[in-house]
């Protein structure tokens, strides 16, 4: 029986190969690397790489915010929100800082709805949005080191 | 936690939120995998198959498919191996259910699966789980790895000879992969384009095999089907869908949460009697059913929501989100927004939809800037209707009807803003 063998298995490699880059994209070594790991040819890889939004072949930011504007977030004010994160960040979405330290992203529903407006900052969830939330949220990560 | 609305009815959130969805002790103190350890000892696969046909569930992805005639497809299929896949990509804004579901009670789905996989044949199941569902990845492994220790997966599962075993696959963000056969493409490792149809999965699926594949809500409705048996399912719900539904509730309403309702409730007592009623303004509009739903206004609010009443006026249920908009929202403007979900998720295989989408946003932006002209509306409507019979899979398909049900309830609305004036103000023209 055919079964997916996940040390071959394009997708899962990619991704792994992304999380353990300091700035969060895969660079194109990585991605000679995988397709010899999967036994693809390097057009084959480079096609699922750019096919799936999660995956980043531009360096990113030390946080990547991404910040939902499908119906429901819309709808609840995410424009306001992605206002109010350029304005703090000094950046348009799709670039990062200059420090290296954000970027920011528009993405599609995160499945929040019910906390809309929402985005998504690495890993974490944060729903019911406000100006000053967000505020807040950057002040903490900008302390972070 | 996700709010769960008052809601008297409990077929597939049962145990949500009333046990820890990391204890498998917990979940077998609810009589859990008691339907699985049934099915072995007591049924033959013929017999699941017709109490599935029997229970007249239908598939809650969205298309609606009877559930147990897809099982029947797939178990009659000559080839082998077969294989079982949940479809967890829940993708379509607007919809949350199947994380919560994930999240609150995983072992109810490893039981659907492993009853699927006995009624059809198969010995081996994939989640697809999207990628930004972390939580969700999280307490499924935990969930497997405790069902393979109890063995309720592995080999010989309750002594009855049959082997099932499951395993997550991780989605990288993409929409058009909840579309089944563009999930087993991605799944097989591909790009996640959509495949030309026939032949349908329970002939040729993932890797050319036979494979039944189905949502999470439908294969959560398996345990208790079995359990308690299709008459009491049947007591839910309509006659022609029965059963309950869980609806995503978002906008502008004072609670938005999750519900479980019998099929067929109305958008009205769904806002008035679980989302306890508009938050600041009165109601305006709805579209139900995600992005590639219908908008419905005021005269809809009586119309029962299950998938039989609305197919009827040629409307759809779709995953069962509700978004309800108030008087202050701008139908332009959301319409805008449904389009560009379109545009960035196309996924670019076929020319119709990957063209159409990019137009049909462009034509929406320039009205909303009042720089559209008087044909566009028609333009507009036109394009998505060569859209809907050419394009190759339902996501260029399905735009037609957003587009179609916002110009009959807001054209308008929407040829004002050609005059040169946005009705509610928030487009800038
Ligand atoms: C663009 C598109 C996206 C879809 N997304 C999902 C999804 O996220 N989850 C899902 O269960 N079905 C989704 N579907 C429907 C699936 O193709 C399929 O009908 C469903 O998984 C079958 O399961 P069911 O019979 O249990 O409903 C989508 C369909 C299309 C066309
Ligand atoms: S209709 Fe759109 S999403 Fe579907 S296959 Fe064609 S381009 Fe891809």
């Amino acid at each position: 029986m055919k079964l997916r063998n996940k040390e071959k298995d394009v997708i899962a490699l990619l991704n792994k190969a992304q999380r353990e880059n300091k700035h969060n994209y895969i660079t194109e070594d990585k991605l000679k690397l995988t397709a010899q790991e999967a036994g693809l040819s390097y057009s084959e890889v480079y096609g699922v790489a750019t096919f799936y939004s999660l995956f980043s072949l531009k360096p990113r930011g030390e946080y990547v915010i991404q910040v939902c504007d499908s119906g429901p977030c819309h709808l609840m004010g995410s424009k306001s929100i992605f206002k109010v994160l350029e304005k703090e960040l000094k950046i348009k979405v799709g670039e990062t800082t200059a420090d290296g330290r954000f970027t920011l992203e528009e993405v599609s529903c995160l499945g929040i709805c019910n906390e809309a407006p929402a985005m998504m900052i690495n890993e974490k969830v944060c729903g019911n949005l406000t100006p000053q939330k967000i505020r807040e949220i950057l002040r903490e990560l900008r302390k972070k080191k | 936690m996700i709010k769960e609305l008052k809601s008297p009815l409990r077929v597939v959130l049962e145990n949500y939120g009333r046990i820890n969805p990391e204890s498998i002790e917990e979940y077998i103190a609810q009589d859990g995998y008691e339907a699985v350890g049934k099915v072995l000892r007591e049924m033959r696969p013929e017999q699941v198959l017709s109490e599935i046909k029997a229970s007249g569930l239908q598939g809650r992805g969205g298309a609606a498919f009877p559930t147990g005639l897809k099982w029947e497809f797939t178990a009659k299929a000559k080839d082998a191996p077969k294989y079982i896949i949940c479809n967890a990509d829940e993708g379509e804004p607007g919809t949350f259910k199947d994380r919560a579901i994930l999240e609150g009670d995983p072992h109810k789905i490893i039981e659907g699966m492993i009853i699927a996989g006995y009624a059809v044949g198969a010995h081996y199941g994939y989640i697809y789980i999207r990628g930004e569902y972390l939580l969700s990845i999280n307490r499924f492994n935990k969930a497997l790895k405790q069902a393979r220790e109890h063995r309720f997966l592995g080999e010989d599962v309750f002594g009855s000879g049959f082997n099932f075993q499951i395993e997550i696959h991780q989605g990288a963000g993409s929409y058009v992969c909840g579309e089944e056969t563009a999930l087993m493409e991605s799944l097989e490792g591909k790009r996640g384009n959509p495949r030309f149809k026939p032949p349908f999965p329970p002939s040729s699926g993932l890797w050319g095999k036979p494979t039944l594949i189905n949502n999470v809500e439908t294969l959560a409705n398996i345990a208790p089907i079995i359990l308690k048996g299709s008459d009491w399912f049947r007591t839910f719900g309509t006659k022609k869908c029965p059963g309950t539904k869980v609806y995503a509730i978002s906008g502008h309403v004072k609670e938005a949460g999750l519900i479980e309702a019998p099929m067929g409730i109305t958008l009205r007592e769904i806002i008035i009697d679980y989302a306890q009623g508009m938050r600041d303004s009165k109601f305006k509009m709805a579209q139900v059913g995600g992005t590639a739903g219908a908008i419905l206004g005021e005269d809809m609010l009586d119309v029962p929501l299950d998938y039989a009443s609305l197919g009827e006026k040629g409307l759809v249920l779709g995953s069962g989100a509700i978004l309800v908009m108030d008087e202050t929202t701008c139908a332009l403007d959301m319409l805008e927004c449904f389009l560009n979900f379109f545009k960035r998720e196309s996924c670019g295989k076929c020319i119709p939809c990957r063209v159409g989408t990019e137009k049909l946003l462009e034509l929406a932006t320039a009205i909303s800037r009042g720089e559209g002209k008087e044909d566009d509306i028609d333009l507009m409507l036109h394009t998505a209707k060569v859209m809907q019979k050419t394009s190759l899979c339902a996501l260029g398909q399905s735009l037609i009807l957003p587009i179609s049900t916002t110009l009959k309830y807001s054209r308008e609305e929407v040829t004002e803003h050609i005059k040169g004036r946005c009705p509610t103000g928030v487009c800038k023209i």
